[in-house]
Order: structure tokens, then sequence, then C-alpha cells
């Protein structure tokens, strides 16, 4: 998908300083959230992971794969999880 | 078809992240925002099932079972005060997934002996290196924070130096890997020096000092998994990957501003590491005592108070005290005195701890105020009521050039009218430096454990009413 290595360091550049745009703007009071829901996204690595496991390419790379699954689920699963349970926590002050 | 649409589907998904961590930005649109964030992760793993690369479904339906439970478990079970040692759990492994996909994809191409073109073999070598330190770094410090190791910083002679050594292998190793990939000898060198230094960087670290880990490991694990983007080819990830490592390098320089210290000083500075240091710290010399009070006479101060202002620190999250706290701040509340809550970003063991904290004990957040909008209030608050901090409440950090702590911003609650600290001991704070606050004549010192104290503290004004 990205033969060209300019292009994948054009887009690798980009998405640094919209990250750093968006990654800005968040308050101090929802840093834990932002960590562990940030957390979540590095989870995507998941992608790599099912490629390795599903492509039976040989025996060692399929479990190789199968451990980095378990990684990047409990990864992915846990941190949306845990952010979600976080962020019901925060509530305004009744009626106000 | 299918085919593709699948590089479309990593772009939607991408976007779905952003809008999701952008969403992240207000406590009103912030649990959307994980929603869509969830969402956008999910189109990257259907789109993936999609390829055609993708053939057999067993392990892969095995692996997310397993993943999803123990994932599911952590996050339903973890009490609050538990999240930085989660939160290190979490960032290990993502780091780890990401070295084990870089080395799956280095052995695919051993096995057809096809050489990797371009930026693969660097990015396979970055991959498996930053995931390898993240994942035992994580561990390391998920272990310190959990107590099962030492939480003071541990440090020996010539420690620069092993790791000096170290990282120049590393770095000849991972060059000799990109000059000649399928050549694996040197490769598996790199996952064991990869671990081993993961161990090393981080055990010189304090437990204080855990904020700062925490978000430069959470880093780490965004940009090992941009790596693997690069070796797979795949812009979701490489944009996914950079999101999170952008977001890690932030919250680190936060962190970092907080203690007015360079990221160079945290990582290597072993900070909170000799107790020996304390003596020397600013202040030591005079022989100054500071006087304990009981929380009846801190009772009869709050009786004649209109406002307060409550300090948290790791102390509080220690003792668990969060509840007791809000049971506080509602009884002074029914007496109309006014009550905020002044946050100081390291107060805790990870970015934004103690907002968790209260939050989960029902304190409305609009009264948790970070440093810079409350530190105008405090000469206007009448009492100033400290729980378990320390080292950021210390005038010292202000004036005293010779103290370790000078320069690092603190919360100036000496200068509100009166100051209650809860501490559980004179002993001096991680910084091993005294703290004069505690000697001020507007200042009395409740010794006891934050818990009951504070509950003591609300027997005593409902006594008083």
């Amino acid at each position: 998908m990205l033969e060209n290595p300019a292009a994948a360091l054009t887009i690798f550049v980009l998405a640094i300083f919209v990250g750093f745009e968006v990654i800005s703007k968040v308050p101090p009071l929802l840093h834990t959230p932002l960590m562990s829901g940030s957390n979540a996204i590095s989870g995507i690595t998941i992608v790599g992971a099912l490629l390795a496991a599903g492509s039976e390419h040989q025996t060692l790379s399929t479990w190789l794969g199968f451990i980095a699954i378990v990684f990047a689920t409990i990864n992915v699963v846990g941190g949306f999880l845990v952010t979600d349970r976080m962020l019901g926590m925060f509530k305004k002050r009744p009626g106000a | 078809m299918i085919q593709e649409i699948v590089p479309y589907a990593y772009l939607v998904a991408a976007v779905l992240l952003i809008l999701g961590m952008r969403y992240l930005g207000s406590p009103k649109t912030a649990p959307r925002g994980n929603q869509i964030a969830a969402i956008g992760m999910a189109v990257a793993v259907v789109a993936t099932l999609l390829m055609k690369e993708v053939v057999s479904f067993t392990v892969i339906v095995a692996g997310v079972v397993v993943g999803s439970a123990i994932g599911a478990l952590l996050a339903t079970r973890i009490q609050m005060t538990a999240m930085p040692q989660m939160v290190a759990l979490l960032n290990g492994f993502g780091g780890g997934a990401s070295a084990l996909v870089a080395t799956a994809e280095l052995l695919n191409y051993a096995r057809d002996g096809a050489e990797p073109t371009g930026i693969v073999p660097l990015a396979i070598v970055l991959g498996v290196l930053i995931g390898a330190v993240t994942f035992t770094g994580s561990l390391v410090a998920f272990g310190k924070l959990q107590e099962l190791i030492t939480g003071a910083a541990v440090v020996y002679p010539g420690q620069q130096i092993v790791n000096g050594l170290l990282a120049a292998l590393t770095i000849g190793l991972g060059a000799m890997v990109v000059m000649d990939p399928l050549v694996l000898g040197p490769y598996w060198g790199l996952v064991g020096l990869g671990l081993l230094l993961g161990v090393l960087l981080v055990i010189p670290i304090g437990g204080a000092d855990m904020p700062v880990v925490i978000s430069l490991l959470n880093s780490y694990s965004g940009l090992a998994a941009c790596a693997t983007g690069f070796v797979l080819g795949n812009a979701g990830l490489v944009i996914s990957g950079s999101l999170v490592g952008a977001s890690g390098i932030i919250l680190t320089k936060i962190m970092c501003d907080a203690m007015n210290r360079s990221l160079a000083n945290v990582l290597f500075g072993a900070f909170g590491a000799a107790p020996e240091a304390a003596a020397s710290g600013g202040g030591g010399g005079e022989q100054r005592t500071a006087k304990g009070y009981t929380p009846e006479d801190a009772a009869v101060i709050f009786s004649n108070a209109r406002s307060c202002i409550i300090v948290p620190g790791y102390g509080m999250a220690v003792a668990q005290a969060q509840h007791a706290v809000r049971e506080l701040s509602d009884e002074l509340g029914k007496h109309g005195i006014s009550v905020k809550f002044a946050i100081h970003p390291v107060a805790g063991r990870m970015p934004g701890h103690m907002n968790v904290l209260l939050a989960e004990a029902d304190v409305p957040y609009e009264d948790l105020v970070e440093m810079e909008l409350i530190n105008s209030a405090f000469p206007e608050t009448d009492v100033a009521l400290v729980i378990g901090a320390n080292d950021v409440v210390n005038p010292d950090a202000r004036t005293d050039k010779g103290s370790p702590i000078y320069g690092m911003p603190i919360l100036d609650v000496d200068r509100s009218q009166h100051v209650f600290v809860i501490k559980r001991s004179m002993n001096p704070g991680f910084a091993g430096v005294q703290n004069p606050l505690f000697f001020n004549d507007n200042t009395m010192m409740i010794f006891g454990d934050a818990k009951g104290t504070v509950l003591k503290l609300v027997e005593a004004i409902r006594e008083l009413a």
C-alpha cells in the first residue's frame, strides 16, 4: 500500500502534526482517560497481528501472531472499556 | 472488489480515531469520542480480515477471544487508584504486540528468501526495538506501581556507562540487521537487548517520576505501532501510531514542565534514590518544630470560614480517602463554605490521576481546577486543606535557589489565610527536601492517616454546627 517511502514518511509527519493539534486541546482534567484511550488506539498494531496469524505463512509466525493478537486485543478491549468506565464517572454538578 | 476497498476502510478508521481523540477534549463529548475511536478500531480490524492474505481464522478467533476476556476482566475489575498500573500494563501489551508483529514479518521474509527493501528493514529494527523496550519497561513500571518491586530508584556504580555500552551495542546490531536483514543472529541479539534495555532504563526512575515514565512509554507504544505500519506499508497504522506517539510526547512534556525538570534529568537523574539527600536539602540546619493540631482545632477554624481549597496528593490515593474527602466537601458545603479542588499536574502517579479519583467519588468536575487557574484564588481563600501532598505545595520551589525543587511550579497554598496539612508524619516528600510550609505561622499540621483524619474532621465539623 505504501511502496513509496517518501509517501509513508509524509503521512507520518503530517499525522504527528495532527496529533499535536488534537491532543494539546485536551484539558488536564481528562489526561488519564486520554492516556488510556490513546493506549487503546496503539493497539491498532492488531492489524499486523491479524495478518501474521491469519496468513498461514509458517507455524512460527502464526504463533507469534497469536500472542500478538492476544496482547493487542487486551490493549484494545481493556483500553476502550476502562476509558468508557472512567469517563462515566465525570459528572456535572446536579442541577447546575 | 472487496480487496480494493480495504485501503479506504483504513482511511475511514484513521479519521474515526482522530475524531474520537478530538472529542476527548471535553468531558461532555468524551464518552462519545471514546466510542467513535472504538468504532474506528473495529473498522480497521474488519478491513484486515477481508484482506486476501488472511486465509485462516481459527488462530485469530482464539487470540481475540482470549485477549478480549483478559482485557474486559482487567477493565471492569481495576480500582481507580490502580489506574496507573493498568495503563502501564496496557502500554506494555501494545509494545509487545508490535515487537512480535515486526518479528513475524521478518521471519516470513527470511523463509521466502525475499530481501525486504526500502524503509522496511529499518522499520523492522525500530518496531522490534521500541516494542521490546516498551514491553519490559512497562512491566517494570507496573511492578513499581503495584509495589511488587521497590518503588525507589535503583542505582549502582557505572550505571550510565553500562547503559551507554548497551545502547552502542544496540545501534551496532541494528545496523547489521538493516544491512543484512536475512541473517537472523543479530536480530535475536537485538530482541534480547531491547528487552534488557527496557528493564535497565526504568529501574533507576523513582516512584513519583512515574507520571513521566508512563507518558513516555505511552508514546513509545504508539511509535512501535507506527513502525509496524511502515513494515506492513499500512497507512492506517502509521497514522494511528503517530497519533498516540504525539499524545504521549505532549503528556511527557507537560509532566516534565510541571516538575521543572528536563526529560534527561527524569530519566537519568535517579531522583529520590538516596535518602541522605534529605539532610543536605535546604533549611535542614535550623531546628524548627511543626505544631500538631487535632481535627477539632481545625473544625473551629472552619466554623468561621467562607471558602476552602482542597489540595489532594498521592497520599490521598494511597489511603483511598477520596470518598471521605467528598464527604468533607459536602459537609463544608452544608455550612455555606465554597469548596474547590486544586489539581497539580503531577499529583498522583499518572497525568490526571487525581481528577479520576475525585470524579469516582462523585465530585462534580467543575470543582476540579487546574493549577494555573486556581493559584490566583489562594490569597482570598480562608482555608487551604492539603491532603497527602508535599512537594507540590513547597514554597521553597519559589524562593530557595538551593532547593532541588527550585523553579517547579507549585500550588500557592501558603498564601491563603489558614493552611491545614493532613500528613502521616514529618517525613520529607519524594524529593527528599524539608517543606517550610509546615513551619509557617498560618499552618496547622494534623498528623494521621488521610482517610481517618478526614472522617474525624467531618465528625468534628458536624458536632460544632
